[in-house]
């Protein structure tokens, strides 16, 4: 699981690009070519982020959220604890006022401060604040200011719920889906990436069943218009606007490949024999990689060691 | 000098550049063109004549047609490079501005699926690649003398062939409509970079309707069709497991290399190489 590592430094050296900003539905915004999507939620009570890009880029998220609107970011969820899903939280935070740096509130003299906070599961925080030997901690300030510990987390926020939706050893331990429930739209982070092969990160818990469990979760949130068209929105952690329909075909891709790695584990094969019988091939045109930070020979790998791991 | 700029106007903006046909109308499908593909649909592990490549051929190995039992699959629709061949009918209308009457779009409603289909001609751009994928696609055309070119982008996954062979959504498609009186042809030429090594080229026929038809909807609702599957289970074949991939060359004495298809397949050259190929049963 280097290459995990190779990840989070690839996301940081992302050239300051240009954001392109896109309506999804209802109140939500998708902010593209920031590396992972970041969701906008924007309306009469203010803004709030899914996900924060590499702090390189805040200053054009921040400029794309202005457009959209002046009023003040009351939240950051946060759906990874990966470089490019929490990356910008500490400049962010600084800009539109961290909760982490008001002291004394509703104290005789002290002045009134707009703060964001940030939302996050616990298991998240904790990969941030203690991630282990082979990466450093983040700053205290990039971290979640309010973290939950079960299932889910509600807020209600420019006239509409939003669900926080952990899901257990996915992409890692403490990924969640945020689902704008009267925009109908679903974040879904990392659990489902529309441009590769899911990253399954088992150092820091993740899992290829949790993986499909967590689409398996979208699918059943998703409700199509017409005909398994439209309907629910879904915002993946990398790739275009998609709808339940897009999840399906990514969700039969993932269980499919399960099932042969799974079939060949029974037969007694190697890791090695494994790669060897490429069970991922039809798929690798789309998916696969032969370099970079996520490669094809590394999913099934991870794929292969998560269905061997010992419960 | 206004009566100029009127008639500069009438010229250029008023009346189309030259006459071309008019698509409007009602049209039925004929089927006389590969009809056992389109109507009873065509025999599993029959790739023949299509440039497929290899993750192609896999997974329409790896297809189970019960795959169309899960609820989300049960409505799904035939993506627009493959709905014109099915039996519909086919409605055709232009939109025009109502200041200056020029052509704003060319619209298409398809009975299969109740689809409606935007041909925009007012020039305008393809959206961001990372805009939503629809069924239908985003399209856009042109008048090439008597001919309708349409280019279609952002169209969901779907099939080449009901087989299983599939189509990816990083697959675009060009289209002529050509009107021969009260008969038109549909041309489609498929370019999909992961699943096809050449474009594959296809064409259907209509018949001008002289009355409405007379069925436009096609409902769909979900149900439950197998009991007590368990969550998350989605029907395929391992590889090498799929039991029915040899019947279509053994039924019709086709070696089973050439069934899988390929580009070299589609040409007439082909039929030499055929000759020397050994047959199911060991004949030539």
């Amino acid at each position: 699981m280097k290459g995990l590592l190779v990840v989070l430094a690839a996301s940081f050296s992302l050239s300051a690009q240009d954001i392109e900003v896109l309506p999804v539905q209802g109140s939500v915004y998708m902010l593209a070519g920031a590396g992972a999507n970041v969701t906008l939620q924007v309306g009469r009570s203010g803004v709030l982020l899914v996900d924060t890009p590499a702090p390189a880029l805040s200053g054009k998220v921040i400029a794309a959220i202005r457009k959209l609107s002046e009023k003040p970011v009351r939240y950051i969820i946060n759906t990874a604890a990966d470089a490019d899903h929490v990356g910008g939280n500490e400049s962010l935070a600084k800009v539109f006022g961290s909760a982490t740096e008001v002291s004394v509130v509703n104290t005789p003299g002290a002045t009134a401060t707009q703060t964001v906070a940030i939302l996050a599961h616990q298991k998240l925080l904790d990969r941030m604040s203690a991630p282990g030997a082979s990466r450093p901690p983040w700053p205290t300030v990039a971290w979640p200011t309010d973290t939950f510990v079960g299932d889910e987390k509600e807020v209600y926020y420019n006239g509409e719920g939003i669900q926080i939706l952990h899901q257990p050893a996915a992409h890692t331990d403490g990924d969640s889906i945020v689902y704008f429930r009267r925009s109908d739209v679903v974040s879904a982070g990392d659990i489902f990436n529309a441009t590769s092969y899911p990253v399954i990160d088992l150092e820091r818990g993740g899992s290829l069943q949790g993986v499909i469990a967590g689409l398996n979760r979208i699918l059943d949130l998703a409700i199509p218009a017409h005909h398994e068209e439209g309907g629910t929105y879904v915002i993946p952690g990398h790739g275009r606007i998609c709808d339940e329909f897009d999840v399906l075909e990514y969700r039969d891709m993932v269980t499919i490949i399960r099932d042969r790695i799974q079939a060949l584990i029974k037969n007694g094969m190697t890791l090695e024999q494994v790669k060897a019988a490429r069970p991922t091939l039809d798929y690798d045109p789309q998916y696969g990689a032969a370099t970079g930070a996520w490669t094809t020979d590394m999913f099934v790998e991870a794929a292969y060691r998560s269905l061997t791991r010992k419960k | 000098m206004n009566f100029v700029r009127i008639a500069i106007a009438i010229a250029v903006g008023g009346m189309p550049v030259s006459a071309q046909p008019l698509l409007t109308g009602v049209w039925a499908s004929l089927q006389h063109e590969d009809q056992i593909e389109r109507g009873p649909g065509p025999e599993l592990g029959d790739y023949l004549g299509l440039p497929v490549n290899d993750a192609a051929r896999l997974r329409a190995e790896s297809w189970d047609p019960s795959r169309l039992t899960l609820q989300e699959h049960q409505c799904r629709v035939h993506i627009v490079s493959y709905i014109y061949r099915g039996p519909l009918n086919l409605r055709i209308w232009d939109e025009k501005d109502p200041e200056t009457q020029q052509l704003i779009a060319i619209h298409n409603y398809i009975s299969t699926y109740e689809q409606s289909r935007t041909i925009w001609m007012d020039g305008r751009p393809h959206p961001s690649p990372n805009a939503p994928h629809t069924f239908m696609g985003f399209s856009t055309g042109k008048w090439e003398g008597d001919m309708l070119t349409v280019n279609t982008t952002h169209i969901k996954m779907g099939w080449l062939r009901r087989n299983g062979l599939p189509e990816s959504d990083q697959a675009t498609l060009t289209e002529h409509f050509i009107r021969h009186g009260n008969y038109m042809t549909h041309v489609s030429l498929i370019a999909d970079p992961v699943y096809l090594t050449e474009p594959l080229i296809r064409t259907e026929d209509f018949v001008l309707a002289a009355q409405d038809a007379a069925n436009w909807l096609w409902p769909c609702e979900y149900v439950e069709e197998i009991l007590n599957r368990p969550k998350g289970q989605v029907p395929n074949f391992l590889p090498g497991k799929n039991p029915f991939l040899k019947e279509f060359p053994a039924r019709f004495g086709i070696p089973e290399e050439t069934a899988l298809g390929g580009a070299e397949t589609m040409y007439p050259e082909y039929q030499r190489k055929l000759k020397t190929m050994p047959r199911p049963g060991g004949k030539k």
